[in-house]
């Protein structure tokens, strides 16, 4: 997952890596903390399976890349190759002192990918009733590339949300799955 | 949580687990990335250890000592130019040796993530003759403690575990274990011969600190903490920490001797790994630690001539720099895209003060925390930045050094947690040395840089009790700065800024500005809680 510090990169990516983890697989997640986070670039890698040495992810071996900000996406291209799931949130965060943003990056990135699916935030909204669960419902999208079962989901999304919010989470959750049949 | 469960826990999660399970009751640390979760996990998870936020590391590791020698199991936590900080009890700690256990956590952050330096701490370990571990994952991360209290009970010695940022801040799987109970009896019993480090006690305990590491040096031949996994007999490689990770995952089929314990190192085990295997690679971050000491015994291997001494390593630059393969072609797409460097948060209090700075064309003297960031546009009002109380310091030196052509134009700039850490000794020496420069205190209530730690400014303990918070006013008045050279200001409130500074820029003597305004991510919790 890649974005901007501040969007939420790091619950997010928590939620997929315990639903690895429920779902029986060996998991190891990186990301970095600190100083580079105060509105600068995030990333994190997520890696499961029967066995995982490495929490950082070789060059050109993502499979799937969930992006929350546009030009994000670019920053990250020597880890993806021309088979990796995109899911590109046409979402823009101009850095400080930036007034004129990158043009065209969805067209390039469909272009290039295949397999890429561009999200409309104000859509996904929409159907969710609330920004807030944006990441959420693009969790529902991304397990829909997985094979985690939907308990392992439900128990990952139940330990990470904060208290009083999982059913609105949930809900988003189910929204997100739906919205692998309208790309 | 309890014994046998399958836990996906961070570095630092996992080494506050370990420290519940080896039944360490004392923890104390500074915050630092990226060691700062330890403390914060065991506050907040093992809230039956006592935890302290000390006012800086030297005085962490000093109270770790003391609760150690009165036989609690203790863990001190930092990063690593917070080890600098305490080296100087760090070096004679050696000699003493514990009662309890007790474990210094030094993290490493290669490639300075969140850091001024890039400082290889296994230098410590050699430099003061103790014993030093390095985990590969979260699970050893929480071994490691368990491991580490054991060697410090059985050797008589504090012992270090050094991790680094992708150590600490990766989550991997833990199987939590069950807590087992201290055998060391509470309570401080004299031992002047021990613990007075005079220069005839001090003799002695010296040669009993060599005795002791060439018995951990010999002993770590056998320690399961050292492992060789011998596979492909043409290709092996001796690594530890996070670069075990990338070399399994670069080469699976070649041979690993992996050192758990970094310091001392098991010589003959090297030896009979080395004796085996055709060519040899050393595998570590940052300074050939392990390469020179296997050259020093005498063994050819290969490591810094191929590998870079600067930065992280991931499993693609250990591959490349072992094969000599080009990088794998990647997509390309050929839009520029600008820098995201991090910044100052929208409505930071410390934003107007550095507009107010740079507007005056002042030099600044800066130092270590999110304010640091007032160097880059648009604010471009920082000069220096070295080290925890260095802005006060060195406007000194060089008022002193510019001498009668000293314009008064140099504006030291200190956050209020790092003034606590090292900013007070430096404002007394100003005071004391007689300096005319205008130190300005930015006080946002909190230690943000690292999460927002309470600290001896903020009124709060670490469990968010209140306490004694420090009074500026009193402090200028007791080391002698008269009060017309002192202000306290509204980080919102330009011109009361802007008169305090060029007011007392233009005074005589040692001006103290406080410039006070809340963090504006703790004004955001605050105005979510008052919701709820």
């Amino acid at each position: 997952m890649v974005g901007v510090g501040g969007q939420g990169i790091v619950l997010a990516s928590d939620i997929i890596s315990l639903a690895a983890l429920y779902a029986r697989h060996d998991v190891k997640k990186s990301e970095i903390h600190g100083m580079s986070q105060r509105g600068g670039s995030v990333f994190s890698h997520i890696r499961f399976g029967k066995k995982v040495y490495s929490p950082v992810i070789p060059e050109g071996e993502v499979d799937i890349l969930v992006s929350l900000e546009e030009m994000e996406t670019l920053r990250w291209l020597s880890y993806v190759n021309s088979d990796t799931k995109i899911i590109f949130t046409k979402t823009r965060i101009n850095p400080p002192n930036v007034t004129m943003y990158p043009q065209n990056i969805d067209q390039e990135i469909t272009n290039h990918f295949g397999n890429s699916w561009v999200i409309e935030p104000s859509r996904v909204n929409e159907k969710t009733g609330n920004a807030k669960f944006l990441n959420t419902a693009l969790l529902g999208l991304v397990s829909t590339c997985l094979d985690f079962s939907d308990e392992a989901w439900r128990r990952s999304i139940h330990g990470n949300v904060p208290d009083g919010t999982f059913e609105a989470n949930l809900a988003a959750f189910t929204t997100g799955k739906s919205l692998a049949k309208d790309n | 949580m309890k014994t046998g469960d399958i836990l996906l826990l961070s570095g630092n999660e996992a080494i506050a687990r370990g420290a519940w399970e080896s039944d360490i009751s004392v923890c104390t640390g500074y915050p630092g990335t990226p060691s700062t979760e330890i403390l914060e996990t065991i506050t907040a998870d093992y809230r039956d250890i006592y935890t302290e936020w000390s006012v800086n590391e030297k005085v962490a590791f000093e109270v770790g000592i003391g609760a150690s020698l009165a036989g609690a199991r203790t863990l001190v936590t930092m990063k690593h130019v917070g080890l600098n900080v305490a080296a100087d009890p760090l070096f004679t700690a050696s000699y003493i040796g514990i009662k309890g256990g007790l474990v210094l956590v030094a993290a490493d952050d290669p490639a300075m993530h969140s850091s001024q330096n890039e400082q290889d701490s296994r230098h410590y370990a050699v430099a003061a003759k103790l014993p030093m571990l390095e985990p590969s994952d979260s699970q050893e991360a929480k071994d490691f403690v368990k491991e580490a209290v054991l060697l410090s009970e059985k050797y008589d010695t504090p012992v270090i575990l050094r991790t680094t940022t992708r150590i600490s801040h990766s989550k991997t799987v833990v199987e939590a274990g069950d807590r087992s109970s201290s055998p060391i009896a509470k309570g401080f019993v004299k031992n002047i011969q021990k613990y007075v480090m005079i220069p005839a006690f001090a003799r002695k305990r010296h040669a009993e600190v060599e005795k002791r590491m060439t018995q951990m040096g010999k002993a770590s031949n056998t320690l399961s903490l050292n492992r060789i996994e011998l596979a492909d007999i043409s290709l092996g490689f001796i690594t530890s920490g996070i670069c075990y990770a990338y070399v399994r995952e670069a080469f699976p089929n070649a041979s690993v001797l992996k050192l758990g314990m970094v310091y001392p190192m098991p010589d003959d085990l090297i030896r009979d790994y080395c004796s085996k295997i055709r060519n040899v690679y050393i595998v570590e971050e940052l300074d050939p630690h392990i390469e020179s000491h296997i050259k020093s015994i005498g063994i050819s291997v290969q490591g810094k001539n191929v590998f870079p001494n600067v930065g992280e390593f991931d499993p693609d630059i250990i591959k490349r720099a072992v094969t000599k393969e080009p990088p794998a072609k990647t997509v390309s797409i050929t839009i520029n895209i600008p820098n995201r460097p991090p910044s100052l948060c929208p409505g930071c209090p410390h934003r107007k003060v550095f507009s107010i700075l740079h507007k005056l064309g002042v030099y600044v003297t800066g130092d270590i925390g999110c304010y640091t960031l007032g160097v880059l546009p648009p604010f471009s009002a920082m000069d220096t930045c070295v080290d925890m109380g260095a802005s006060i310091t060195i406007a000194q030196g060089i008022e002193v050094a510019e001498g009668k052509n000293h314009k008064q134009n140099v504006v030291a700039v200190i956050g209020d947690s790092t003034f606590a850490h090292s900013g007070i000794t430096g404002l007394l020496n100003a005071a004391y040395n007689q300096r005319n420069i205008l130190v300005i205190i930015l006080d946002n209530g909190t230690t943000a840089m690292t999460g927002m730690q309470p600290n001896p400014l903020s009124g709060e303990t670490i469990r968010r009790n209140p306490t004694v918070s420090l009074d500026y006013r009193k402090l200028a008045q007791a080391i002698g700065i008269p009060d017309e050279n002192f202000r306290m200001t509204d980080a919102y409130n330009d011109k009361e800024i802007e008169d305090a500074v060029t007011g007392l820029l233009a005074k005589k003597g040692l001006s103290l500005v406080v410039v006070k305004g809340l963090c504006v991510i703790v004004q955001k919790r605050k105005k979510k809680s008052d919701h709820v």
